[in-house]
């Protein structure tokens, strides 16, 4: 089936009845997919640009009010603390997360003995539950018998943070849980480590590069595309933080973990304001967009592949 | 960016760092030794840090009621109270919780399995027009956030009549079983030489006879992690059984630890602890069971870049 490659057609021409029946047996192999793009994605893709338009509370039909949704966005300030809220989140998790997973991949990757133990035990955490986890770490942020605050008091604070319940430190508590999975990027980046060739370090070294210089011109242009892309997807995936903040903090203390997905929910399932939570979805998926874009663009400038030197892309 | 992959699968080997020559300056040794005695002590403590609350989890989860609350803590309970496990059992419904979860987890998995190694398969082996521009927008739907879809797709549910049942749960899994697993099984088939197509063919195969007789063989490994990442979403997932599901004879292990979390129908914490620490254990298990896979499969995620 593969070896009519062989000659190039410069124009288009009519199928053979042989091609016909190979497009037809492809077409029918990605129809599933072609049908759930349908029914789950562009369908309602398009549906939901309409609900934010309207005004729609389920039990009655959805009723056009224009832009009336998105004007009352711009003053809810609701709105505008999840904003607030998830950008912090995402601006100090993201980074936290990659430099951490990095720096302990860096160590992981100097020839350790029993490498096979640390990074099991590096990755363990990422194998409870999101709800056990959230779960368990409300307990180690209970103010008076959580286990940080107890070990903070051995330490001498005479008043640790009431974390869960304290305004100021609720979303550090968050951000501090959220870092307990750093051995799921760690694991990306020590197999990222292990694949650049030796022969890249050595003649580096034969250049007479010490470790520092070895680490500026050969791991980091060689890491750079997996760095990007797990920044990319942590960017995406922090703006959308919906368990944690549901289930430990409810949103609060005083709307200080109103995450925006959660402000969403909400809206739709809660308050069964149909119409306008399409609205913050739309914007939402609007910030992750210009996110993800702003991301791409300054990645020519650090990024590097090793297929461009060839010529390959 | 996607194109940067030849190699679906990236062996995790030791690390293969420059080997340092023999005979090299003695300063440079001392200098290894120094930083040997850092580097243990500081993999240490980290792995320490991570696996504390873990271990106070586990703790936790044996001891006896109002024994979390003491005082400074104990980190081996006294006495150990193994009964807290059965308990759970017995205060909530935890039976079926866990078959809600099995039941959901099964069908998902069986339709993304199906529908995806059909999928991939026609991108992979199948020439047909147009092939390559609808293959990239496969993977553009993976930068499409759930949120933009979420509510027409719980109306479309609920004019179904599907809301509170197990449906909206499984039934989309069939329609390709996710951008992502065709991606990762396309890669993986592409790698699996013709000339078995070519052999099966002259055998007198057809298209799809090939596909289940040759290829889904070859990809067990590929099926394999997509099984074994299905499972541990399926099992974790939140946030869709939150919406979906209402009555608590429905409920998956997620919804239902969250249930008896607090509240008049509130657990004691020993056996809430008992009942996550259960929860995680499926996972646990997979994870040293298959580790090999399950290396493979985050590594797979997270390098395609």
């Amino acid at each position: 089936m593969q070896e009519a490659d062989s000659k190039p057609q410069p124009v288009r021409r009519r199928m053979s009845p042989s091609e016909k029946r190979e497009a037809l047996e492809g077409f029918l192999a990605i129809s599933p997919w072609v049908l759930g793009v349908i029914i789950f994605l562009i369908g309602p893709i398009v549906a939901s640009l309409f609900l934010s338009f309207t005004e729609y509370e389920v039990v009655k039909p959805p009723v056009f009010i224009g832009l009336a949704n998105y004007t009352r966005l711009v003053k809810d300030r609701l709105f505008w603390q999840a904003l607030k809220v998830t950008a912090t989140y995402v601006f100090t998790s993201v980074p936290l997360s990659i430099s951490l997973a990095f720096a302990v991949a860096l160590l992981m990757n100097q020839k350790v003995a029993f490498l096979g133990l640390f990074r099991t035990v590096y990755y363990m955490p990422n194998l409870v539950p999101s709800v056990a986890s959230a779960i368990l770490w409300s307990w180690i942020f209970n103010p008076e018998f959580g286990l940080l605050n107890m070990f903070l008091r051995r330490l001498g604070v005479a008043n640790p943070p009431m974390w869960l319940i304290s305004t100021k430190w609720a979303m550090p508590a968050i951000i501090i849980m959220s870092l307990w999975g750093v051995g799921g990027p760690m694991l990306i980046y020590l197999a990222g480590l292990q694949g650049i060739p030796t022969e890249l370090y050595e003649a580096a070294e034969i250049d007479g590069a010490g470790s520092v210089a070895r680490f500026r011109h050969v791991t980091l242009p060689q890491m750079s595309p997996v760095l990007f892309f797990n920044l990319v997807m942590g960017i995406i995936g922090s703006w959308q933080v919906f368990t944690a903040g549901y289930i430990m903090t409810g949103g609060g203390p005083r709307y200080a973990t109103w995450f925006y997905v959660l402000y969403l929910y909400n809206s739709a399932f809660r308050y069964f304001r149909m119409g306008y939570a399409s609205a913050l979805a739309w914007v939402l998926a609007l910030i992750i967009l210009f996110f993800t874009a702003l991301v791409f663009r300054s990645s020519t400038a650090w990024v590097y592949y090793a297929g461009e030197l060839k010529g390959r892309r | 960016m996607v194109e940067a992959v030849k190699e679906p699968f990236v062996s995790v080997s030791r690390a293969s760092r420059p080997a340092s020559k023999v005979g090299l300056l003695q300063r440079r040794s001392i200098r290894h030794l120094l930083g040997r005695l850092v580097l243990y002590p500081v993999l240490i403590a980290g792995g320490i840090v991570l696996l504390i609350p873990l271990a106070w989890l586990l703790s936790s989860s044996l001891k006896e009621r109002g024994a979390i609350l003491v005082i400074p803590p104990q980190w081996i309970p006294n006495p150990v109270r193994w009964q807290n496990y059965p308990d759970v059992w017995r205060a909530i419904p935890f039976a079926l919780f866990v078959r809600n979860t099995l039941t959901i987890t099964f069908f998902s998995m069986l339709g993304t399995l199906l529908s995806a190694s059909l999928v991939a398969y026609g991108f992979a082996r199948i020439r047909f027009p147009y092939r390559d521009t609808i293959f990239l927008l496969v993977l553009a739907t993976m930068m499409i956030p759930g949120q933009v879809t979420l509510i027409p797709t719980y109306i479309l549910f609920r004019v179904l009549g599907w809301l509170d049942t197990f449906y909206p749960l499984t039934v989309p899994a069939f329609f390709g079983g996710g951008a992502f697993n065709i991606f990762l099984l396309r890669q993986f088939y592409m790698t699996i030489p013709i000339e078995l197509d070519d052999a099966a063919r002259i055998d007198g195969c057809g298209t799809f006879q090939i596909l289940y007789k040759i290829i889904i063989p070859q990809a067990r490994p590929a099926l394999g992690i997509i099984a074994i990442f299905g499972f541990l979403g399926h099992w974790n997932d939140f946030f869709g059984p939150l919406i979906y599901l209402n009555s608590k004879d429905k409920y998956t292990l997620a919804l239902g630890l969250n249930l008896f979390r607090h509240g008049d129908m509130g657990l004691d914490a020993n056996l809430l602890m008992a009942g996550s620490m259960m929860s995680a254990l499926p996972c646990i298990a997979l994870y040293f069971a298959a580790q090999r896979y399950f290396i493979q499969g985050i590594v797979f995620t997270g390098l395609k870049g």
